[in-house]
């Protein structure tokens, strides 16, 4: 633990709290989106807000890869494992994300589906060779972080010729997400809280580098802290983002640069280029259909693909009218303004993409945060 | 010469179960009395009824059953056996009881070691015996290979409380402060690190033990002071007080930096995504103690080798919404919620 106690000084961390509170102006509010769900969580779990002055908003961004996958595809692995021959592969968090009836892998596995739960890209090669005769598929999904290995492992499975191991892929791209988050005319005629910074996520960034951000910070005259997901790594970004608006600033910062460069990851980034393409678009629950956010197998690695493998294909479906997802991501509204929370949508039963994983805003604040919600509504 | 009930011996070493262990002959009849008497060896067993008669004392009669489902059976610090007899015996004396005597029920799977069960069955009787508990009556079940998960165990046990003493998660009082035995989280990381998928390196081992020795300590260190025991088992310490706080109508509110957790175990956690409080203890209790006994309380605590990283983590408060909240190693403050469902590990 040595190595994590560091960075979560206590004395440095109200170091930092002074600092913010001494440059942010009383004239003005701070509105910054952590973009990332591992930030959300640092922020709720380490109580940090209470450490921020009142005009210093955090609002939580549509990070967590789980929470942002659209309930048609889980459609679609619930069509995939309803094959007798499909063994599915999944990392745990994914188990419960609800799908368009509210059904879920973890409820197909009770049913009988043949659902293991995974810890990396290796534990399904591993099946793949434990299990001859079945088809095994991983479920990938995640940011670039997570892609890579999912590159690696099909290009393991060419070369020791696992033909039934394949991948139904949901890779997203974060850039082209806050992208949409700034740009998408929906959100913003939907009279979107202005966000006047991000926080970019580090785990990300480690692999695409600090630069696919430049040109938003640019185009949308919003300063970006690339930050670590401990808690003095979010004071300081944080400490960052308010010196940047205040000098009228509009670039992309590096705090985490015990392991973040500008470039990333050039053989990760080889890797993943190597093995996927862009979609045209990808579904986002709570943002829609976001352009270029997607990535997909390349036409020659077709056989790996679930997708063309088992002919299975998108069909989208509606989010539940009433889940406020949609204005919680842009940071138009709060978790707390859902009429659904805590009623008919809870962590056990999850309604929108906010309320699915643990990082999901609307569950960090019904596990964390609940308390300073009441004292808001009391109060108002 | 007289015939031996059993002609050929039980093969402990290399044998396996069949389904004929469960099935009333005489294979399950060899099965019970050459592992099962053999580990457990007491007197009412000895006579080999359906049930077993027993006195009992003056005062109320405390039971309770659980059922044991554990993967994998063998872990750091104990097994299945020795952890569904010290869970059996900390149910009955988290109500401040002295537990007597313990049944036992078996769902074993066909082609289960000998081997196995027998090292199981001797833990079972040595976690017993340490606990001044006799395991009275059992069962024997055998089912079809792939309808059990190699073998559960059930355990009911009975034991009586004293005159006058009246444990209940209803008593919490505003003021009343919130000890716990020692560090969190050990039985719950010990297990996870043997498990198939996840398994690590880590010098965690179970904290598996039986608890009314303790229990028995600090009832004599505050008498009348002690409102609720609680052993935090599945869910933690976050599960535990959120029960007594819906009980007992009140909020509580613990301090991150006085709960002890172990380097090792916060570390592990760390990696997975989960939090000390919402894992699993099997030789830990809290107590809720009225803030006049709580130091007395406390300080017997610590003096029993079960205890001696006891400390007082925090206290009940007037709370409307019955929130467990706590302030954060950073001076924030967060709620402490259930877990939901099943322990998780996060992606990322
Ligand atoms: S509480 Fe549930 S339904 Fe409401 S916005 Fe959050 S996720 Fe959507």
């Amino acid at each position: 633990m040595k190595y994590s106690d560091e960075f979560r000084d206590k004395s440095i961390a109200q170091g930092l709290a002074r600092a913010i509170d001494a440059e942010v102006s009383s004239q003005r509010t701070y509105r910054f989106m952590e973009f990332c769900g591992g930030h959300t969580h640092a922020i709720s779990r380490y109580g940090l807000e209470d450490l921020l002055p009142a005009n210093v908003r955090m609002i939580h961004g549509p990070g967590c890869p789980v929470c942002v996958l659209p309930a048609s595809r889980i459609d679609m692995a619930i069509r995939l494992v309803e094959r007798p021959e499909v063994t599915l592969c999944v990392y745990g968090d994914l188990m419960r994300a609800p799908g368009s009836q509210g059904q879920s892998l973890l409820r197909a596995k009770a049913l009988g589906a043949d659902i293991r739960m995974v810890y990396s890209t290796l534990d399904a090669i591993r099946l793949a060779e434990q299990i001859p005769g079945r088809e095994v598929v991983f479920f990938a999904i995640g940011f670039e972080t997570t892609t890579p290995p999912t590159a690696v492992m099909i290009r393991i499975a060419e070369s020791k010729r696992l033909d039934r191991l394949s991948v139904f892929c949901n890779h997203v791209l974060t850039p082209s997400a806050m992208h949409s988050i700034l740009e998408n005319p929906k959100i913003r005629n939907a009279g979107g809280v202005p966000i006047d910074g991000f926080i970019g996520p580090a785990h990300v960034s480690t692999i695409i580098g600090t630069q696919p951000y430049e040109p938003l910070a640019e185009q949308f005259e919003k300063p970006i802290v690339v930050a670590g997901f401990e808690p003095l790594d979010v004071l300081q970004a944080i400490l960052m983002l308010v010196r940047q608006v205040n000098q009228h600033r509009y670039e992309v910062e590096n705090q985490y640069r015990r392991a973040v460069t500008r470039e990333g990851n050039l053989r990760a980034k080889g890797e993943v280029s190597q093995v996927f393409e862009l979609r045209d678009q990808f579904e986002w629950r709570g943002l829609g259909l976001v352009p270029n956010s997607g990535l997909k197998l390349k036409r020659s690695y077709a056989k790996f693909d679930a997708e063309t493998r088992f002919a299975i294909h998108d069909m989208p479906v509606a989010d539940n009218p009433a889940c406020e997802c949609c204005a919680i991501l842009r940071g138009a509204k709060r978790p707390a303004d859902c009429k659904l929370i805590g009623k008919i949508c809870t962590p056990e039963t999850p309604i929108g993409a906010c309320m699915v994983s643990s990082e999901g805003a609307c569950a960090a604040y019904w596990t964390y945060g609940r308390v300073r919600g009441e004292q808001v509504r009391q109060r108002s | 010469m007289s015939m031996k009930a059993y002609p050929r011996k039980l093969d402990v070493k290399s044998g396996r179960v069949e389904l004929s262990h469960g099935s009333g002959g005489r294979a399950m009849a060899q099965l019970i009395s050459d592992l099962f008497h053999q580990a457990f060896g007491n007197e009412w067993l000895a006579r080999c009824n359906d049930q077993a008669a027993f006195d009992v004392s003056a005062g109320r009669m405390v039971m309770t059953t659980d059922g044991y489902v554990v993967t994998p059976l063998f872990f750091p610090g104990g097994n299945i056996g020795s952890l569904a007899v010290h869970g059996t015996i900390n149910d009955v004396a988290m109500s401040g009881a002295r537990p007597l005597y313990l049944s036992t029920s078996f769902i074993i799977e066909e082609g289960f070691r000998f081997s196995d069960l027998k090292t199981i069955a001797d833990s079972m009787g040595a976690a017993a015996r340490g606990g001044g508990v006799h395991i009275i009556a059992g069962d024997t079940k055998v089912v079809e290979r792939g309808k059990a998960d190699g073998l559960f165990i059930s355990v009911a046990g009975i034991g009586f409380v004293a005159d006058g003493l009246d444990l209940s998660a209803d008593k919490v009082r505003v003021g009343d402060r919130v000890l716990v035995s020692g560090s969190l989280g050990d039985h719950g990381v010990a297990i996870m690190s043997k498990r198939q998928n996840v398994a690590f390196q880590t010098e965690i081992v179970s904290d598996s033990a039986a608890l009314h020795d303790l229990v028995a300590v600090m009832l004599a260190a505050g008498p009348g002071g002690i409102r609720v025991m609680r052993d935090p088992t599945r869910g933690g310490l976050a599960a535990a007080l959120n029960e007594i706080a819906h009980q007992s109508d009140v909020g509580f509110h613990l301090q991150e930096s006085t709960i002890p957790v172990k380097p090792a175990v916060a570390a592990a956690c760390e990696l997975l995504g989960l939090e000390p409080i919402h894992v699993a203890n099997e030789g830990k209790l809290v107590a809720i103690v009225a803030p006049e006994s709580a130091d007395a309380v406390l300080a017997a605590m610590k003096a029993h080798p079960l205890a001696s990283d006891a400390a007082d983590i925090g206290e009940a408060v007037a709370d409307d919404h019955k929130f467990v909240q706590m302030t954060t190693g950073f001076g924030g403050r967060r709620v402490v919620d259930w877990l939901w469902g099943e322990q998780l590990p996060r992606i990322c």
